[in-house]
C-alpha cells in the first residue's frame, strides 16, 4: 500500500459519502459544545422538527461568558446570562454524552476538558463552534473548527460536508534552548509562514522538537494552526499520548483499551508519505517570541526590533504595518524589552493547562510585580487545572507575587465576561489572537509565553526570560 | 437559504489585508442568540466613534467619517472588494450573518480564510477568489470612478466589469448549486442516511470505544 500522511489516514477512515466534485461527508466522533456558537444551531433543529442523531456525541460546558471572579454572584451581565442558560435549557431538552455548566467543578475552557477528560481521544473526527479546536490534533485526531450552520449540520446528520485539504509537514528539529517553549515554536512558524500560510492545508507538526513537547506543548501548538490559517493540526500518537490519555473518565478501559491502543500506535504519517509541503525549523535557533503588531504573523524575538515600514517594499503589507503600529503605540525600531506593559493575561486555550501555570509560578516565585503593572490575572483553563495548581501551590505563589489566581473560562483571551482591557492598556497575553479590539476596544494584546507573561509582570516590561535578574 | 444567482451592484472597497472576524463583528455582540440583526454592527469599532454595546440604538451613535463603509459614495453597495486574508481568525458565523443583513451579498479578494468562507456559502453569501492583479485592477477602477458596479452571475461564473472586460471565476460545483438553489445542506444530506447509518454500524463495531 501507498504511504500515507496521518491526515489521510484519519480522512480516509471518515468518508461516509462523496459527490462528483470530490466535496465529501466525513462522520464527526465528537461534537464539542460551547454556549456562544450553539444556540442558533439549537434553534434552527427545533425549528425545522429535526432531532439531534446522536447525542452521546456531545460533550458541552459554558466558557466564553463565565466570569472568573465572585461566582457567588452569578453572571452579572443579562446577556451573558441568558446565552448561558440557553445552553443549559438546550443540553437538558436534548442530552449530551457530559454537560459541564457554569459552576461544575469540571467546567473550563471547551478546549481544556475534552482531552482532560478522555473525551477527545485519538483517531477521532472532533468539531466544535471554534476556530481553536484545532488543539485536539495535539491527539491525533482530525479536529476542525466549523461554523454553527455546520454545528446544526453536524447535530442533525452526524456528519460534515468537506473537501479534502492539502497537506503540508512542519518539521521542528533540535533541542529548544531553556526558557523557550511550545508558544515560542509556534509563533516563529507563523512569523515564517503568515496567518495565511497554512490556507487550504491540514498541518501536521513533527519534529525531534515536537516528539520532546509534553501533550500540553503539542495542544499549544495545534491550537495555533488556525493562526496559521490551517483548520486542522496534527501531532502523531506516540507513548506520551497513550500515557495522556490512560485512566481519563473518558478513555476506554480494559480490554477495550488495549485494543483501542493497538489502533492508535498506527496514526502516525508513514514513511516516505509524501506532504503538498514542507517547511523546516531549527528549534535551536528559536527565541522567546513577542508579537509586536494587530495578526500573530507580527512577531520578533525578544532581543529584536519594531520593524520600520519604510523597509517594507510591498504596498499592501507596509499600510498594514504602519496601521498596526499606530493601533499599538510603538515606534518603528523601539527595541521589544523597552515595550511597557499594563495588564498580563494567563490563560486561554493555548496556554492555561498545569504546565502553563507552572512555567510561570516558576518565574514569579519569590518576585513580585511590577509597579506599573495594574493587574495580572491567572486565569486556569478547568476546574480540574485549578485544583491541581493549587494542590502544588502555585496559587500562593502568584498571590504572593500580586497578581490574581482566578475561577476557570475564557476571560480575557476574548473579553466576552467582565474581563478585559480599558482603550490604550498594553496586555502581555498568553492567548493567541493579537487583533484589534480584541481583548477590549482599543486594547493593545502582545502575544507572549507563560514564562515569558510572568517575566513582563515582574520587570514592567517585556523582559528576556532567560536573564531575568 | 436564500439563492445567489445574478447580481449587478454596486461595489465598495474594503483596502487592508487580513481583516479579522473581531472587526467585521466585535465579540459584545456574539452574546445574541438569533442569527439576525447584526448589520448594524458590522465593522462596529471602525464605523464609529464610540463602543457598541449588543441592545442598543444605533441610530444616533457618532460614525466615524473615515470609515470606507461611511461614505456617501458607498451607500447600498452590495459587493465588497477585500484583500488577501479576509475573514481570518474566529469560526464565528456571526460575521457573515452580519455583511449579509448589511446588504452584501458577494466578496471579491485574492483570498479568504478558510472557515469564513466556507460560511459564506451557508448564508447565500457568494465569496470569489480572483488572482491578485485582477483584484488590484479592480481596486483601481473602483477608487477612480464613483458609482462603480460590477455584474455578477454564478450560473455562468462571470464578473464583467462596466468597461465590458469579462473575468471567469472557480467555484466547487457542489457549492454552487446550492447557492444557485438555496438549498438546504442538512437536507441534502439526509438523503444519505441510510449510509450514515450503515457507515456508524461498522464503526461501532470496529471502534466501540466511540460509541462509550
Amino acid at each position: 500500500m501507498q504511504a500515507q500522511t496521518l491526515y489521510e489516514k484519519l480522512w480516509s477512515s471518515h468518508v461516509v459519502h462523496v459527490e462528483d466534485d470530490g466535496t465529501a461527508l466525513i462522520y464527526i466522533d465528537r461534537h464539542l459544545v460551547h454556549e456562544v456558537t450553539s444556540p442558533q444551531a439549537f434553534e434552527g433543529l427545533k425549528l425545522a422538527g429535526r432531532k439531534p442523531w446522536r447525542v452521546d456525541s456531545i460533550v458541552a460546558t459554558a466558557d466564553h461568558n463565565t466570569p472568573t471572579d465572585h461566582w457567588e454572584q452569578g453572571i452579572l451581565d443579562p446577556v451573558s446570562r441568558q446565552q448561558v442558560e440557553t445552553l443549559d435549557s438546550n443540553i437538558r431538552e436534548v442530552g449530551a454524552l457530559a454537560y459541564f455548566p457554569f459552576k461544575n467543578e469540571r467546567q473550563g475552557i471547551v478546549h481544556v476538558i475534552g482531552p482532560e477528560n478522555g473525551a477527545t481521544l485519538p483517531g477521532m473526527t472532533v468539531v466544535c463552534g471554534d476556530s481553536h479546536t484545532s488543539t485536539h490534533g495535539a491527539f491525533a485526531c482530525l479536529a476542525h473548527g466549523i461554523g454553527t450552520s455546520e454545528v446544526e449540520h453536524v447535530m442533525a446528520t452526524q456528519c460534515l460536508l468537506q473537501k479534502k485539504s492539502k497537506t503540508m509537514l512542519i518539521r521542528v528539529d533540535g533541542e529548544l534552548g531553556a526558557g523557550v517553549t511550545a508558544k515560542d515554536i509556534v509563533l516563529a512558524i507563523i512569523g515564517r509562514i503568515g496567518t495565511a500560510g497554512g490556507t487550504g492545508y491540514a498541518m501536521e507538526f513533527a519534529g525531534s522538537a515536537i516528539r520532546s513537547l509534553s501533550m500540553e506543548g503539542r495542544m499549544t501548538i495545534c491550537n495555533m494552526a488556525i493562526e496559521a490559517g490551517a483548520r486542522a493540526g496534527l501531532v502523531a500518537v506516540d507513548d506520551k499520548t497513550i500515557d495522556y490519555l490512560k485512566d481519563r473518565p473518558f478513555s476506554p478501559k480494559g480490554e477495550t483499551w488495549d485494543r483501542a491502543v493497538d489502533y492508535w500506535r498506527t496514526l502516525h504519517s508513514d514513511e516516505g508519505a509524501q506532504f503538498d509541503a514542507v517547511v523546516e525549523l531549527d528549534a535551536a535557533k528559536i527565541l522567546p517570541q513577542v508579537t509586536w503588531g494587530t495578526s500573530p504573523e507580527m512577531v520578533a524575538a525578544i532581543d529584536g526590533i519594531v520593524p520600520d515600514p519604510a523597509l517594507e517594499s510591498d504596498p499592501v503589507k507596509r499600510e498594514g504595518m504602519e496601521r498596526a503600529l499606530q493601533y499599538m503605540g510603538l515606534a518603528p525600531r523601539t527595541p521589544i524589552a523597552e515595550i511597557p506593559v499594563d495588564k498580563v493575561f494567563i490563560g486561554s486555550c493555548t496556554n492555561s493547562r498545569i504546565e502553563d501555570l507552572r512555567a510561570a509560578a516558576e518565574v514569579a516565585k519569590g518576585r513580585r510585580k511590577a509597579d506599573n503593572v495594574k493587574l495580572v490575572l491567572v486565569v486556569p483553563g478547568s476546574g480540574l487545572v485549578k485544583r491541581q495548581a493549587e494542590a502544588e501551590g502555585l496559587d500562593k505563589v502568584f498571590v504572593a507575587a500580586g497578581f490574581e489566581w482566578r475561577e476557570p473560562g475564557c476571560s480575557m483571551c476574548l473579553a466576552m465576561n467582565a474581563d478585559r482591557l480599558e482603550p490604550g492598556e498594553r496586555c502581555a497575553s498568553t492567548s493567541n489572537r493579537n487583533f484589534e479590539g480584541r481583548q477590549g476596544a482599543g486594547g493593545r494584546t502582545h502575544l507572549v509565553s507563560p514564562a515569558m507573561a510572568a517575566a513582563a509582570a515582574i520587570a514592567g516590561h517585556f523582559a528576556d526570560v532567560r536573564t531575568l535578574a | 437559504m436564500k439563492p445567489f444567482q445574478k447580481l449587478d451592484g454596486l461595489v465598495a472597497p474594503m483596502d487592508r489585508a487580513n481583516v479579522d472576524t473581531d472587526a467585521i463583528i466585535p465579540k459584545q455582540f456574539l452574546k445574541s442568540i438569533k442569527r439576525s440583526g447584526f448589520g448594524p454592527n458590522l465593522f462596529d469599532e471602525w464605523r464609529y466613534m464610540d463602543v457598541g454595546q449588543p441592545g442598543q440604538d444605533n441610530s444616533g451613535r457618532p460614525l466615524n467619517p473615515d470609515f470606507v463603509l461611511n461614505q456617501p459614495r458607498y451607500k447600498g453597495a452590495e459587493i465588497l472588494l477585500t484583500r488577501d486574508n479576509f475573514g481570518c481568525g474566529s469560526s464565528r458565523e456571526h460575521a457573515p450573518w452580519a455583511l449579509e443583513d448589511f446588504g452584501f451579498r458577494v466578496l471579491i479578494g485574492p483570498s479568504f480564510a478558510d472557515i469564513f468562507f466556507n460560511n459564506c456559502f451557508k448564508n447565500g453569501l457568494l465569496p470569489i477568489k480572483l488572482a491578485a492583479d485582477e483584484v488590484d485592477a479592480l481596486f483601481a477602477q473602483c477608487h477612480g470612478s464613483e458609482g462603480y458596479r460590477l455584474s455578477v452571475d454564478l450560473q455562468a461564473q462571470t464578473i464583467t466589469r462596466p468597461d465590458g472586460k469579462v473575468i471567469a471565476f472557480d467555484v466547487d460545483p457542489f457549492r454552487r448549486e446550492c447557492l444557485l438553489n438555496g438549498w438546504d445542506d442538512i437536507g441534502l444530506t439526509l438523503r444519505h442516511a441510510d449510509k450514515i447509518r450503515d457507515f456508524e454500524a461498522k464503526r461501532r463495531i470496529a471502534q466501540p470505544w466511540l460509541f462509550a
